[in-house]
């Protein structure tokens, strides 16, 4: 029963997958479609794997990078939305400057960071970190508010410290909320590590696509653009998969 | 009757909205024996929920004297419990670690209050379901656990605020029934219950639970009748298709829509 439930959910999916790949493999077979302009499958099945890219350190640079802009957006979110559900004073300073930050076009900070940072994994993290710690921000703190007045009434008949509110009820409730918010920090992440590396890098997936453009070896890009959706993928999935073991009871709220 | 638990004298509380002051209750004087089961009736923002937050500090009153066991009350005060319209259980907890949610919250040591918690939960019918999570559990089975978790410190005073309304009809009834053997209607004496103060909508509630039902009139709240509901003690469900509890059901109804008969004494 279970495996047949699995066949269901997933048929659709894997045929139309494969009937894509069918597709675009005949196109450029039959359809005599310059290998340069659209490589074949085959042909980036093979790229993914070519002995003279160095993919695992490649693969390595872009994952830190990614992993790196993912943990700080996150830990500086959520202390900010801390921050601003725990003062109404706090809340007013910083809030229009997170907008401001937040309006900014992130990528066009990019040439910024390379002049003040220069080359390296770290300015890549940044320029992740920069696109993705914005909603986690708005998520914890709205999380945190998101609190019914007679629950914090408890709370005040019993003299609870404002402290143990936040401990024992606030931070839990915001918890899904925050998940939720890493769920698109998770995708930022990728965008910015990729970014960073187009503007300055020497290693990293995204430093092999830029490559490609002067070589037109376009079953390369193909392979190195697969690279990063795997590490895009199990980062998203790692989010999903702690949603599911630290707020349980939210299941199914987005 | 004993001593006096609550004490409301002249009590008004106005706000300000945007149209301007608005009078949520004006001149209440009250008084509410150690226990005593008092109802509160009366039309949709007449200021009852708002009385209620009064007596427990969590509102202030803009005028008016407030005390509540001997002390005049200032900031929201430390021996009552709290059972409100929605069960408020906390999402993420089993049920036994949100009943056990006070003693956290007031600093105690919560394993010294682990057999309370227990023994609550077998009195409200909810022993299995200790380690469940709220949404494992029906409307009535959370509000059941949330009574628990009023009454987790033993608290001298009940406030309930509509705790029933969001039930359906039949376990609204049984929760009156369940809610009565628990205050401990047939095994206490009268000065070992709790005082509640029981805010409702509804007449034959209000008199099948009551002591004293108070009638409060429109905005601004006044007490507009305050009537003792001479009905014998243990209730039963048979009570409810009597001549006595008609006639003051009726009395009641009476004084809400202000048609004949009304004592509008304050």
């Amino acid at each position: 029963m279970k495996i047949k439930a699995l066949v269901r959910q997933y048929a659709p999916t894997v045929a139309l997958f494969v009937a894509l790949l069918g597709l675009w493999q005949i196109a450029v077979s039959i359809g005599g479609i310059r290998e340069y302009l659209l490589p074949a499958p085959a042909s980036v099945w093979n790229a993914l794997w070519y002995p003279e890219v160095a993919w695992a350190e490649h693969l390595w640079t872009t994952s830190w990078e990614i992993v790196g802009a993912f943990l700080m957006a996150g830990v500086v979110g959520v202390l900010l939305g801390v921050a601003i559900a725990w003062s109404p004073l706090l809340a007013n300073a910083l809030v229009p400057f997170l907008v401001f930050v937040n309006t900014l076009p992130k990528v066009a900070v990019a040439p910024l960071f390379l002049i003040w940072m220069g080359y390296g994994i770290f300015p890549n993290m940044l320029m992740g970190a920069l696109i993705g710690f914005f909603p986690v921000v708005i998520n914890t703190a709205v999380g945190l508010s998101q609190v019914e007045q007679d629950m914090l009434d408890l709370g005040r008949v019993f003299n609870a410290p404002k402290w143990k509110i936040f401990a024992k009820i606030r931070i839990p409730n915001a918890l899904p909320y925050i998940l939720s918010a890493l769920k698109i920090t998770a995708t930022a992440a990728v965008v910015g590590a990729i970014v960073g590396e187009f503007v300055a890098s020497q290693k990293g997936l995204g430093y092999v696509i830029v490559t490609t453009q002067s070589s037109m070896n376009t079953g390369l890009a193909f392979a190195a653009l697969i690279w990063i959706s795997v590490v895009g993928l199990v980062l998203y999935g790692l989010v999903v998969l702690l949603a599911h073991l630290w707020a349980p009871w939210a299941e199914g709220i987005d | 009757m004993a001593e006096s638990l609550i004490d409301l004298s002249r009590v008004g509380m106005t706000y300000e909205a945007a149209s301007g002051p608005v009078e949520a209750l004006a001149g209440i004087s009250l008084t509410v024996g150690a226990g005593e089961f008092v109802s509160l009736v009366g039309p949709s923002g007449c200021g009852k929920s708002t009385l209620l937050r009064i007596v427990a500090g969590l509102r202030p009153a803009t005028v008016g004297d407030v005390v509540v066991e001997g002390q005049r009350v200032t900031e929201p005060i430390a021996d009552v419990g709290m059972v409100f319209q929605a069960p408020i259980l906390l999402k993420w907890r089993t049920i036994l670690d949100n009943i056990l949610l006070p003693a956290e919250l007031a600093g105690k040591e919560k394993r010294a209050y682990w057999a309370r918690a227990h023994e609550l939960l077998e009195m409200a019918g909810l022993h299995g379901f200790a380690d469940k999570l709220p949404r494992e559990l029906s409307g009535g089975m959370q509000q059941r656990a949330s009574l628990c978790r009023a009454l987790l410190l033993d608290p001298p005073l009940l406030l309930m605020d509509e705790p029933f309304g969001a039930l359906d009809a039949m376990t609204r009834d049984d929760m009156a029934l369940e809610l009565l053997r628990i205050w401990g209607e047939r095994d206490l004496a009268r000065e070992q219950r709790k005082t509640v103060l029981f805010v409702t909508h509804s007449i034959p509630e209000a008199v099948f639970l009551s002591d004293r039902v108070i009638v409060m009139s429109p905005r601004p709240g006044r007490v507009a009748a305050d009537l003792r509901i001479e009905l014998p003690r243990p209730r039963t469900v048979e009570l409810r298709a009597s001549e006595p509890f008609g006639q003051l059901s009726l009395e009641i109804f009476r004084t809400l829509t202000g048609r004949a008969g009304a004592d509008t004494g304050v």
